[in-house]
């Protein structure tokens, strides 16, 4: 009993921390179509901005609250970099992007070994996140009821700031069909830029809250990568609350796997459970409705 | 469009044949010997006629392994510093040729071959996974030249072409089940990376435990830098276990400490057994996760003696105050030193009299005296236990009566027959 | 560089025995000629690389299906051939029914079932053409029916790459993380012998030169046109009454095919297969190959899959410790400068302009 409630804490947790990496990529990928393989490389840009934050600051609680919205300003800054140079200029070949986006990655984790060192470095959980809470007969570790909160407010935040804002109604607008949005107005490149920065942020974000339970090194992003990529994927494209649903989903299928096998097994189980998925909803759990001929 | 390009099949086979005409007819005439002939053996092109001699130093400087490799790069380069300050070998000064590894095991292999084929290196040191020294065993075999190898490992190995000097099996796990036992540790858990080493020291303590009355609760495995060990440590806590033994690599060290704190485990009530975190990796996992567990190793910074003295200070002068040493890089610089006493010993820099001259050469390196077992290859070690502290180093809470004698196929050992002998 | 009438020549039947005859006193003569025994055997290895290339040059240029997931053909054909090397290896030593020397490490006392067949040089054969194309045309009926494209098609390739790479991790009867090696013959040659090893060259240009081959036919066919059909405008070729998935099927199979060969002869050649080499970082190299190539071109793939393995390996000789710099800018610069690659250099005047060359 003890143990089944335990994997059901660890799915959703297991679900926030990939519902985390893979927020800003959701956003990202869903407007432009830009399969951002630097984006583990911006989660990565995060932990080392905790890292750096702390260093400077030196209270470990005081430097997390400082951290996170550095962490959105870094990782958004790094997005908008990337997007203004490259980017924007790969507009119509979006599976380039693919590629571009990876030998910048590959840069990025090499600036990290030179800036910071090969090895991984530490980061100090705060006093008053350590340590667990019993919830239903189980130990919930405090850091993982944080990230738990952090992603709530992440999603409510971007669906408040996509349902309410004229930026938010501009980036659905171009979501749902650019041409007409533009012809309604508005810059669609203003937009872009705009929704990069956000969903870049978002990764940077995601680093300094994952700090607190992973480690921090040069190649820290590439592990959460993949997984995002699929979150999206099984949640359709650009649609936040596929995201959710299919964050929530994988980490309860990988926690459910690996009580009755191993771990790397059940990676592959997840696996084939998203093609089977895919063949009963191709385009994902929620398919946003758009009327081009594609 | 005009359809006038149908598939011409008669044109394809012609194509096909020509091509297979071709390349048959070429490596035909190429046929050199078959299984069970003797291969011709080749040249090495070592040159040994200047000042200078080259050899090889093959990391990981890109990749998920840079971690802990670049360390031991810079312990090699601080190794033939001294030695070529001090002379050199051979009256010849030591030149490195430097290579990444790439973390990718047949990126080993080429570039092992081309600092052997092309670079022309006396001998090469490096490697880190397993993976990576399979991959370049056959290399150096078939070359016939000299890999110095200084990681801990698995064990199982011999060859005539590899020096191991970090510890094998007998060197590092058993010491450290002995101690478990010692202290009263009757049930255990073990986690691992999934891959080759932590299966072979599960397999061994599976035979221990068998043989000793000690109990296996559990036995896990993460893919190689996973971060998510909610189920494991979850597992661990209900199975309540004496000790955990841990078998994992880089990263998810970090992970599965946090994690194991978070749930309230401590070093008093189940303490961790470690054997792959050194003082390199304490750093990154935070020393308040990690303070008053265990590791094995044959070295840390902290062991007392002149030697070691030395070699910290040498260390710190030459990367920075900051730098910490740790097993493997002790171990890559004993193995320069081993190597450039054995070519004094055998007044040659050939790989045939190197191996000749091999056994018995020794060298008081910072862990203690070592001593090359030239049966085996691999260096006889002195296991130690060691408890981290909230410096982050780690310091000797035991340690074995002298250095312990290599036995990589665990012969001496009776619980262990049948665990991978090969023949 | 390379004027229109030039262009025009190689498209007539003798250019094309021309441009193959040239091909192959390069690969058969001029570079072991030129080149030492361990460049040599480099080049084999770029050259395996350059098979893949070819396949993915068809599915990916020709048919706008991104596969980021080769790796996983790759390495069936890399292991189905490591497996019966081993085998020989064992039965050479110790006798048929012998059990490989890694699994004797591993504790593995009795050679499991699906081992033994391999001992068969005709039946490994068999099984590395036969085995990765099944597999291709059963997930792409499943895939391609149901219509997955474009950035799903390659994200969940890219998965299959990762999922196959830890799938093999985890299986100590096929070596687990460390793979299969230590092979000592091939067919019966030794594989130490660098005789044998310039013969291994041979052979793996002459593979290569032989899939050019058929996908050039397969470009020239009535298959070809259809399929650069369905890559611009899939659901107007689905409108005059052909099932576009079926198209889209066979070039992936091809794709597959050509993957597992590359991947059969890269065993005997490198001497190692591990899962390390067909993963998605493996996987994101072979398409980096043809981008930067050119995808779309019969010849780019191939030149492109060679200059990058080769640059990577000049640079990380030169610069063992910032070499990823330069990769990582070459990559950028060549594919955000250049669309069509490295072969679209020499296409400064086109004979016919291809509008959607660049789609993907």
């Amino acid at each position: 009993m003890d143990l089944l409630v335990g994997q059901l804490f660890t799915g959703l947790s297991t679900g926030s921390i990939l519902l985390l990496a893979a927020l800003g990529l959701s956003l990202t990928y869903g407007q432009m179509g830009v399969i951002n393989m630097a984006h583990g490389e911006f989660i990565m840009a995060g932990c080392y901005t905790a890292y750096v934050v702390q260093q400077a600051v030196g209270d470990a609680g005081a430097s997390l609250l400082i951290a996170l919205p550095v962490g959105f300003l870094v990782g958004g800054a790094m997005g908008l970099v990337l997007e203004t140079l490259l980017i924007r200029r790969l507009y119509h070949r979006p599976l380039d992007t693919l590629l571009v986006t990876f030998g910048v990655g590959l840069i990025l984790q090499q600036v990290a070994r030179d800036v910071f060192g090969a090895p991984a470095v530490n980061v100090a959980v705060p006093e008053a996140l350590r340590g667990g809470v019993d919830l239903l007969g189980v130990t919930v570790p405090k850091t993982r009821l944080f990230i738990m909160a952090l992603a709530v407010v992440s999603v409510a935040a971007v669906t408040l700031v996509l349902r309410f804002t004229p930026a938010g109604r501009r980036i659905r607008a171009v979501v749902g069909n650019r041409d007409l949005a533009e012809t309604a107005g508005i810059s669609s490149r203003r937009v872009d830029a705009g929704t990069f920065f956000i969903g870049s942020g978002l990764a940077g974000v995601a680093g300094v809250a994952l700090t607190l339970i992973g480690s921090t090194s040069p190649t820290t992003g590439q592990s959460y990568l993949v997984d995002a990529f699929l979150v999206v994927v099984a949640g359709g494209m650009g649609r936040i609350k596929g995201a959710v649903v299919a964050a929530v989903a994988l980490g309860a299928l990988q926690a459910v796997f690996e009580t009755y096998s191993t771990a790397s097994l059940a990676k592959v189980g997840v696996f084939l459970v998203i093609v089977v998925f895919l063949q009963l909803r191709p385009q994902g759990l929620f398919t946003l409705r758009t009327r081009s001929l594609a | 469009m005009p359809l006038r390009l149908k598939l011409k099949a008669r044109d394809l086979a012609r194509t096909l044949a020509a091509t297979a005409a071709i390349t048959g007819l070429v490596a035909t005439a190429a046929c050199g010997t078959r299984a069970g002939e003797e291969t011709a053996a080749t040249e090495s092109c070592v040159d040994t006629s200047g000042d200078t001699v080259k050899v090889g130093s093959l990391n990981s400087l890109s990749g998920t392994m840079a971690i802990s490799e670049t360390t031991v790069r810079d312990a090699i380069a601080l190794a033939v510093k001294e030695i070529n300050a001090a002379g050199g070998v051979q009256g010849k000064t030591v030149e490195i040729v430097a290579e990444d590894g790439a973390s990718e095991p047949t990126v080993f292999a080429e570039k092992a071959e081309k600092l052997i084929r092309e670079d022309c290196v006396a001998a090469v040191f490096g490697g880190w996974t397993s993976a990576s020294r399979k991959a370049m065993l056959p290399v150096f075999e078939d070359n016939d030249s000299l890999l110095y190898y200084p990681v801990q490992y698995e064990g199982l190995e011999a060859s005539e072409n590899i020096f191991y000097t970090g510890a094998t099996t007998n060197q590092q796990i058993i010491p450290a089940l002995d101690y478990l036992a010692e202290t009263g540790v009757e049930s255990i858990y073990l986690v691992g990376s999934d891959y080759v080493f932590p299966r072979t020291a599960n397999a061994i303590i599976n035979a221990y435990a068998e043989a000793h009355g000690i109990e296996v609760l559990g036995e896990d495995y993460v893919t190689l830098g996973s971060t998510e060990f909610s189920t494991i440590v979850n597992q661990v806590k209900s199975a309540g276990a004496d000790a955990v033994f841990n078998t994992l690599n880089g990263d998810s060290n970090v992970a599965f400490f946090r994690e194991y704190a978070n749930v309230g485990l401590t070093a008093e009530d189940m303490p961790v057994m470690s054997v792959s975190i050194a003082e390199e990796e304490v750093g990154g996992i935070g020393v308040e996760n990690i303070e008053g567990q265990l590791a094995a190793w044959n070295y840390y910074q902290t062991v007392d003696s002149p030697a070691n003295t030395a070699f910290v200070e040498a260390f710190k002068a030459e990367y920075g105050a900051d730098r910490v040493t740790s097993d493997p890089m002790e171990a890559a610089y004993t193995s320069v030193y081993l190597w450039a006493a054995t070519v004094e010993k055998a007044g040659s820099f050939a790989v045939a009299d190197v191996q000749a001259a091999a056994d018995g050469v020794s060298f008081e390196s910072p862990e203690g005296t070592v001593v090359i077992d030239g049966d085996t290859h691999h260096v006889t070690k002195t296991a130690r236990i060691g408890e981290i502290r909230a410096d982050g180093l780690l310091y000797t809470v035991w340690e074995s009566e002298g250095p312990i004698e290599p036995d990589p196929f665990l012969e001496g050992y009776d619980w262990a027959a049948g665990l991978g002998d090969t023949e | 560089m390379s004027p229109a009438p030039v262009r025009m020549f190689l498209k007539t039947r003798l250019g094309t025995w021309t441009g193959f005859g040239a091909a192959a006193i390069v690969l058969f003569g001029l570079a072991p000629l030129l080149l030492s025994g361990f460049r040599l055997g480099l080049l084999a290895q770029f050259i395996c690389y350059a098979i893949v290339a070819v396949g993915i040059g068809l599915a990916w240029g020709r048919g706008g299906m991104l596969t980021l997931g080769q790796g996983v053909f790759f390495g069936m054909g890399a292991y189905l051939m490591a497996m019966h090397l081993k085998m020989a290896d064992a039965e050479f030593r110790n006798g048929p029914g012998a059990v490989p020397d890694f699994m004797e490490l591993a504790g593995i006392r009795e050679l499991p079932a699906y081992w033994a067949p391999f001992s068969s040089p005709a039946f490994t054969i068999a099984m590395i053409l036969l085995l990765p194309t099944a597999f291709a045309v059963l997930l792409g009926l499943a895939v391609f029916k149901r219509r997955v494209k474009g950035a799903y098609f390659a994200i969940l390739s890219q998965a299959l790459a990762g999922a196959f790479a830890i799938l093999l991790i985890g299986q100590q009867s096929l070596g687990g993380f460390n793979g299969l090696s230590r092979f000592q013959y091939f067919f019966g040659f030794t594989l130490a012998d660098p005789v044998n090893q310039q013969m291994l060259y041979f052979i793996a240009a002459g593979v290569l030169l032989a899939v050019v081959a058929i996908a050039l036919q397969l470009r020239r066919s009535r298959y070809g046109e259809l399929l650069v059909a369905v890559r611009d405008a899939e659901e107007r070729v689905r409108f005059l009454g052909y099932d576009a998935a079926n198209v889209k099927v066979v070039a992936y199979a091809v794709a597959a095919l050509f993957a597992s060969v590359a991947g059969a002869v890269f065993v005997p050649v490198v001497g190692i297969i591990s899962p390390a080499s067909i993963g998605i970082v493996p996987s994101i190299m072979f398409i980096l190959g043809v981008a930067i190539g050119g995808r779309a071109s019969l010849v780019g793939p191939v030149v492109g899959a060679l200059a990058v393995a080769w640059a990577q390996t000049a640079l990380s000789e030169q610069f063992p410790s910032a070499w990823t710099y330069a990769q990582g800018l070459l990559f950028i610069a060549i594919i955000a400068l250049l669309p069509g690659g490295i072969a679209s250099v020499f296409k400064r005047f086109p004979t016919k302009r291809t509008p959607v060359e660049a789609a993907a």
